[in-house]
């Protein structure tokens, strides 16, 4: 199994979208031998963006050699960066935080400052400007761990409420069955 | 008593389709004891499926007595249960003693109407909701030869997807 092998690398990759990109890469790293771990691709803004845990089975510069011609086939920009950790090390989370408001700058720092000041650990976040151009409405997902209540936490956040940002806390229940 | 080998994916055999219980004898109440020793041996989980011990009748325990603060009936054994009806969708994270260390997102209706019998093969008729009612799902897709990861949705998956005019 990969998790043997302690040698993660993370490798990312940034670029015009178009389809294929991950087979043609995937299809790269297999021929190496590598082994895939976790990993998440998401358009951002229309680009290509995947972060991709390869196992460290070839040389750094091995790896990015024999990536090196279907990345500038397909114009992508590559980073190869050792990892610490390894697979299972899922941590669940407890709590969701849903924020929507008008998009103004400030709003990521104002929230998750809170959070952090609450000892709030962020393990999943995701947002998006959504709305008409002329009236741009940012969204805003977060889920993580935290040893403070529900009530504890809403409270913290409600001054952004005040300053016209909704914030929503609620509880994130995982069933085992 | 004994605690059952839970079976894990990929094994093929959490494929396979259920049959019916047809007998509400010592043998059924024998196993529904072990069922229920091997749901507690594990991590906490609020419900097993017969089929996840290799075993493929329709039994499934559920147990959210645990859980004061959620609608629940308690410890129930269900035999040959069914859904009746369904109302509303939510999506809720789940995972399960066949796939360790996962967790998806999944669709659920969040409002069942559940027909069931118990051990000794009484029936009974159940209203659920929330998570109870998500518990139940999850269990009785075990019967169908379902799991949680074919229903998996990323979670950037619009739930109220909008409507499409013609």
């Amino acid at each position: 199994m990969t998790d043997t092998l302690s040698d993660w690398n993370l490798l990312t990759l940034v670029g015009a979208d178009r389809p294929g990109i991950v087979s043609r890469v995937t299809r790269v790293l297999y021929g190496l031998g590598c082994n895939l771990g976790e990993a998440s691709m998401i358009r951002l803004g229309g680009n290509f963006t995947i972060m991709l845990m390869v196992s460290g089975a070839r040389p750094d510069a091995e790896i990015l050699d024999a990536l090196a011609p279907v990345a500038g086939e397909l114009g992508l920009r590559l980073h190869l960066d050792p990892l610490s950790g390894g697979l299972h090390q899922h941590l669940l989370p407890n709590i969701q935080v849903r924020v929507a408001g008008a998009d103004r700058a400030g709003i990521v720092a104002d929230v998750t400052e809170i959070l952090a000041g609450q000892g709030f650990n962020i393990l999943e976040l995701e947002s998006d400007v959504a709305g008409e151009r002329e009236r741009p409405v940012y969204i805003m997902n977060i889920q993580g761990y935290s040893d403070q209540t529900i009530e504890t936490l809403s409270g913290a956040l409600a001054p952004l409420t005040e300053r016209g940002v909704s914030v929503d806390v609620s509880p994130v229940d995982v069933l085992i069955g | 008593m004994a605690i059952l080998d839970i079976l894990k994916l990929p094994d093929p055999r959490l494929k396979q389709v259920s049959e019916s219980v047809a007998s509400f004898d010592q043998v059924l109440r024998d196993f529904i004891a072990d069922l229920e020793e091997t749901r507690l041996a594990g991590p906490s989980a609020v419900g097993i499926a017969a089929p996840q011990v290799a075993h493929f009748q329709r039994i499934v325990i559920l147990d959210l007595s645990g859980r004061p603060k959620t609608p629940n009936h308690g410890h129930l054994v269900l035999i040959n249960p069914e859904i009746t009806h369904w109302k509303g969708f939510a999506m809720g994270r789940e995972g399960c003693l066949s796939v360790p260390d996962y967790t998806g997102n999944v669709i659920r209706a969040t409002q069942i109407r559940l027909k069931a019998q118990d051990a000794d093969g009484v029936e009974h008729q159940y209203e659920m909701e929330g998570f109870e009612a998500r518990a139940v799902q999850h269990e009785l897709d075990h019967l169908d030869g379902l799991l949680f990861v074919d229903r998996v949705v990323s979670r950037r998956t619009d739930l109220h997807r909008r409507k499409v005019y013609k």
